[in-house]
């Protein structure tokens, strides 16, 4: 990634400025036009760089106090076909294909649920079991008892 | 919080505009000014209701490498490990979860090289295994919250 990228990515990562003109103001600080920032922004977003841009909702504050990590163990020969649909459930925030590390470790699928209780929670947790069907051998699910450390990822 | 914020925080969660005066042409769906839809974002961030307005990153796209670690730790020496663990600048996230691997971090490294020498500097000094789980494909969406 270019120094300028980084550069812009560092100035954002905090926010964007909230003034009429915030790419603007942007490009006043990296010593670049407005055009450029704008463009830059733009690549990023195609090349999936950048995720989205918009409001990034504090989960707690909307009511969104439960959440678990499930892990399942999925027949190798479904995951690629299952994994996008129980990513693409609404109240999956993520979903990863990880290595197994038998004989500790079996599941090969993490999908992180949020919800507003744990009952929410649950009937999540049954409609991924359900739509995981035969392929599915077992699952668990893992509750956070403490955050025992937060620091974003700072770039 | 009125119904005007709940659509922002509801409509504004993605697709912000790359113009000029993006935020007068987002103000617009909402049938809001400018200054408005301004001082309503301020007001929502200020009240903690959105942590941040901007661009999401996908760090692990901007570079670096990641993966996920979990460990089996006995309770009574739990603390210990928790603050060896944490000690390290690439551990980001630590969480104590109910199951007999109890805790489970994020490291995020400049390569696979550091996140490897960082896994085995941790096994050393707590004297436990620790279990290497990278991303080997990713299936979300972006959850989108309702207000």
């Amino acid at each position: 990634m270019s120094a300028l990228d980084e550069a812009l990515v560092r100035a954002t990562q905090a926010g964007l400025p909230l003034v009429a003109q915030p790419y603007r103001e942007l490009a006043a600080t990296l010593g670049i036009s407005e055009r450029e920032v704008i463009e830059r922004l733009q690549a990023m977003l195609a090349d999936r760089r950048i995720r989205r841009i918009g409001a990034v909702p504090n989960h707690y504050a909307l009511g969104y106090r439960a959440n678990a990590m499930s892990v399942w163990d999925v027949d190798d020969r479904e995951i690629e076909a299952l994994g996008p649909e129980v990513g693409a459930l609404p109240f999956v925030s993520h979903c990863y294909r990880r290595p197994r590390r038998l004989p500790h470790w079996p599941y090969n699928l993490f999908a992180m649920l949020h919800g507003r209780s744990r009952d929410e929670l649950q009937r999540g947790l049954a409609t991924i079991w359900a739509l995981i069907g035969p392929a599915l051998r077992r699952h668990e699910v893992l509750y956070s008892r403490r955050i025992l450390k937060k620091t974003g990822l700072r770039f | 919080m009125d119904e005007t914020d709940r659509a922002i925080v509801n409509g504004l969660q993605g697709g912000f505009p790359l113009c000029e005066r993006p935020y007068a042409a987002a103000a617009a769906r909402f049938g809001l000014e400018e200054a408005e839809l301004i001082a309503r974002l301020k007001k929502l961030l200020a009240d903690d209701v959105l942590t941040r307005f901007g661009p999401m990153f996908d760090a692990e796209r901007l570079g670096g490498a990641f993966t996920l670690c979990a460990m089996s730790v006995p309770q009574h020496d739990f603390e210990r490990v928790a603050g060896l663990v944490n000690a390290h600048r690439e551990v980001a996230h630590n969480y104590e979860r109910e199951h007999r691997f109890n805790m489970w971090f994020v490291v995020a490294a400049r390569s696979r090289e550091d996140i490897s020498r960082l896994i085995t500097d941790v096994e050393r000094e707590t004297g436990y295994p620790v279990l290497d789980l990278p991303r080997e494909a990713e299936y979300f969406i972006e959850l989108r919250l309702t207000a």
